[in-house]
């Protein structure tokens, strides 16, 4: 059941077999253009440990999509969670403390960190169930409400100073694996596994399709989306947590081009922004091309400012193309009375 | 624009149209004259609505040519179809509730003049034109949605009028009217004919417009089955033609099991939609709930399964209550609703055959939180087989079925769920006259193995064929209650509409 409707199609012709190809591509063309340093053990080390922060930004993103709505608000989450983390962390622990009891301080500041996601993450499922409003409306504003108190709380600076131990995280690997790493794989995977093989993920998937349909048949949507927001939530904030291990600080407006970035991979991904149609599988392929694509623009001295650039034009383009694809998956809004 | 003296006035030739594997229409010709009218028979699933759209131009068809005023039409979209004086009144009129009639009527035809201002003045002319023509007094400034059904259409009229139509096709004009209404749309249609605009009435139930009719042609599975003047027609032979069968289905007659109290609704009250609504009903009994569009039929049925809150009232199922506006408690406590709707209220229609079925089964199938696909899929693909849905894999998507295949799938769902009352909502809306059948012999069926079954239609003759009891609603109200089988479907129809 996992394949849904698409057991049909032959392997080459999904989205997800494309996305391997443009992947493929883009490593190859880099590779190319820039061998010495794109294949260097440093270069690849270093995009291992870049990418999971924002991809798992993405995985956020992918499972809001999913349901047809959208959660700007991931950075602002995950900015939040780390703010509180950090003060807790710099509050109790300060940059001096080891051994156990500045474990003890992480565990309690990744813990603080997960409930903010997961109360951020309920306050946008409320908006957009109990109050039915737009989520992209509902997200942007609580995105600012949620930067806000991260700004009020720091003053807009930095807060650092934290125990030696917070850098696991964000710079360490197990075996050679970069932990960041670690972490997104097991996220993707965990939510691979929650939106194919749960009841869960195929309600999720099923209010995407058509939410009206969704409600005869007494799914309880309210619920679904609550859940949703709140995954998304503390998918986020643990995005906040490496974040904040890998600059050994937090700030209110920390990784601000990465909500663009978030939607961009779900949508290059193959996620029907309209809903009822994404894998994990995609997602991963495309924060895999986007990374390839960022590094290599890097090494090719390509301005900052140029590369916001790139990303627009290519969510657009990506978006002009797939839109053929949708205009099938979308929900019919005129009732066709066949006869 | 052809000669104004054309004999013909729309004539469609060999007009064929497909759909992802399905012949909607099959090689049909169809021509009107001016100041003719013409009935367009067929039950649902003809292929009648698709011949409206293809003459209106909102679908093309895949073979065959359209000429209106003896111009070919190639490539015909609503726009041209309109200013070649081609206009359809949909069975909801399309009308703006929110604007006055003056502007309804006006609003088409200033638009299509490609004024850039709108001039009150000159609306309210055209709309005073418009009515006196047809003899009508309707407040101008009155606005639409305050309007009684009858004044709406009457409306609609005027304003494909102001369009100067040639064509007026009217998409069952009279589900929504009294007899007295009828009466007084039979007396404008023949004031329109002798100015020369012909009229298509498209319906499943003809025998009222028959008599201001010249011809008529009859549609069954996609194609002409008969076509003649309307002389040689009345209701039986219609119904013959339109069902291909000499007699109607077989009515299951008056419930005689002692089977105990399934549903008791008390007083049901929804200001606007229905009024003290109370009844009863028996395990295994197949009970019809009937009325003229706007009667509250649908919002009851609604009521009944949660979608919609009623004010007061209440309802029990097997001795408990059932909380009210819940659609997941309703579901609960057993009972099933099969919307009217089913491309956007019944199915998931990107989604397969199997993921729309197994929906309405995920909780049960859930160990620890995991789904035990196997099960899941084993019990779906169960129940499609014992409704006989035919397809080659239920890995394909529910959109490659056709519609009386559909309707199993929306079946199956909650049939899986083993439900003690089923209300199914228009049971056979879209689906074609041999599935029609093979769905009502499923409702008896659901009856004959104890389950309450409540069957919402207007649909007359598949009321008389799958009910013990029909209960008439009318403004609201509750106002009839009949015995299956006591009564012929012209008496049924007089009853809804008197």
């Amino acid at each position: 059941m996992s394949g849904g409707p698409r057991t049909e199609a032959k392997l080459t012709e999904t989205p997800e077999f494309r996305l391997a190809i443009i992947a493929v591509a883009v490593f190859v063309l880099m590779a190319a253009l820039s061998p010495d340093r794109f294949l260097s053990p440093q270069n690849l080390t270093s995009m291992a440990f870049q990418f999971p922060e924002f991809a798992i930004l993405a995985l956020a993103m992918t499972i809001t999509m999913m349901t047809g709505g959208i959660d700007l608000s991931v950075v602002g989450v995950a900015n939040l969670s780390a703010v509180i983390a950090a003060t807790i962390l710099t509050a109790f622990a300060g940059a001096g403390m080891v051994g156990g009891a500045a474990i003890m301080w992480l565990m309690i500041a990744i813990v603080a960190a997960l409930t903010v996601g997961a109360v951020a993450g309920f306050l946008n499922g409320i908006l957009v169930s109990r109050f039915g409003l737009p989520p992209i409306l509902a997200t942007l504003g609580s995105g600012l409400v949620f930067t806000g108190l991260a700004v009020a709380m720091t003053g807009g600076s930095a807060v650092m100073g934290f125990p030696a131990v917070v850098a696991v995280i964000g710079n360490s690997t197990i075996f050679h694996v970069p932990v960041p790493l670690i972490l997104f794989a097991l996220l993707a995977f965990g939510l691979h596994v929650l939106l194919t093989r749960t009841g869960f993920g195929l309600r999720v998937t099923m209010y995407g399709a058509n939410p009206l349909a969704a409600l005869f048949a007494a799914i309880d949507v309210d619920r679904i989306l609550l859940k949703v927001y709140v995954i998304a939530g503390m998918f986020s904030s643990v995005a906040g947590l490496v974040i904040m291990s890998r600059a050994n600080s937090a700030k209110a407006d920390y990784g601000s081009s990465y909500l663009l970035l978030a939607v961009l991979i779900a949508v290059l991904g193959g996620v029907n922004p309209y809903g009822g149609y994404g894998r994990v599988i995609g997602v991963v392929l495309a924060v895999l091309s986007m990374q390839f694509l960022s590094s290599g623009l890097n090494m090719l001295q390509v301005s900052n400012f140029a590369r916001e650039l790139i990303w627009g034009g290519l969510l657009l383009l990506v978006m002009v193309i797939n839109v053929t694809n949708w205009a099938g998956l979308r929900p019919r809004r005129a009732p066709a009375k066949a006869g | 624009m052809g000669s104004p003296d054309s004999a013909v006035l729309v004539e469609m030739t060999g007009v064929t149209k497909r759909y992802a594997g399905v012949t909607a229409l099959d090689r049909v010709d169809f021509a009107v004259r001016p100041g003719e009218a013409v009935c367009l028979a067929g039950e649902n699933g003809s292929g009648k609505s698709t011949l409206i759209k293809i003459l209106s131009g909102v679908e093309q068809p895949s073979e065959g040519a359209i000429r209106i005023g003896g111009e070919q039409m190639r490539g015909l979209n609503p726009r041209r179809a309109a200013s070649a004086g081609v206009m359809v009144i949909f069975q909801d009129f399309s009308l703006f509730p929110n604007l006055s009639v003056a502007e309804n009527i006006a609003f088409a035809s200033e638009l299509a003049e490609h004024r850039r201002f709108f001039n009150r003045r000159a609306a309210r002319e055209t709309a005073r034109k418009v009515l006196d023509r047809i003899g009508v007094d309707i407040p101008l400034d009155a606005r639409l949605e305050q309007l009684p059904v009858a004044h709406k259409q009457l409306v609609a009229i005027c304003r494909a009028l102001a369009c100067e139509a040639r064509l007026i096709i009217m998409d069952e004009p009279t589900t929504a009217l009294t007899e007295r209404e009828v009466r007084r749309l039979l007396g404008i249609i023949r004031l329109l004919k002798d100015e020369g605009v012909a009229v298509v009435f498209v319906s499943h139930k003809l025998a009222e417009v028959l008599e201001v009719s010249e011809k008529v042609v009859v549609l069954r599975n996609g194609r002409k089955v008969a076509e003649g003047p309307a002389t040689e027609f009345n209701a039986s032979s219609l119904t013959r033609h339109m069902t291909g069968r000499e007699v109607a289905e077989a009515s299951p007659g008056p419930f005689n099991g002692a089977g105990e109290t399934l549903l008791t609704v008390e007083k049901l009250d929804k200001p606007g939609a229905f009024r003290n609504v109370s009844f009863e009903m028996r395990r295994g009994e197949v009970l019809g709930i009937t009325g003229l569009l706007g009667s509250g039929r649908t919002s009851l049925a609604k009521a009944l399964f949660g979608l919609v809150a009623p004010a007061s009232g209440r309802i029990t199922l097997d001795g408990a209550d059932v909380p009210l506006g819940d659609p997941v408690a309703a579901a609960h406590a057993r009972i099933g609703y099969v919307p009217e709707d089913r491309l956007t209220e019944g199915l998931f229609l990107t989604q397969s055959i199997l993921r729309n079925v197994a929906v309405g089964r995920l909780d049960s199938h859930e160990r620890r939180g995991f789904l035990d696909m196997t099960g899941l899929v084993g019990e779906a693909a169960d129940w499609l087989a014992r409704l006989k849905v035919k397809t080659p894999s239920i890995a394909a998507p529910v959109t490659s079925l056709s519609g009386g295949n559909q309707q199993r799938v929306a079946l199956a769902r909650w049939l899986s769920r083993a439900p003690k009352l089923l209300i199914l909502n228009g049971p056979s809306v879209g689906v074609d006259v041999g599935s029609k059948a093979e769905i009502h012999d499923i409702i008896r069926d659901l009856g004959a193995q104890g389950l309450g079954v409540i069957v919402i239609s207007d649909d007359l003759p598949e009321l008389l064929a799958t009910c013990h009891r029909i209960l008439v609603m009318r403004g609201g109200e509750m106002v009839d209650e009949i015995e299956g089988g006591s009564i012929t479907e012209d008496d049924l129809s007089h009853k809804l509409a008197s």
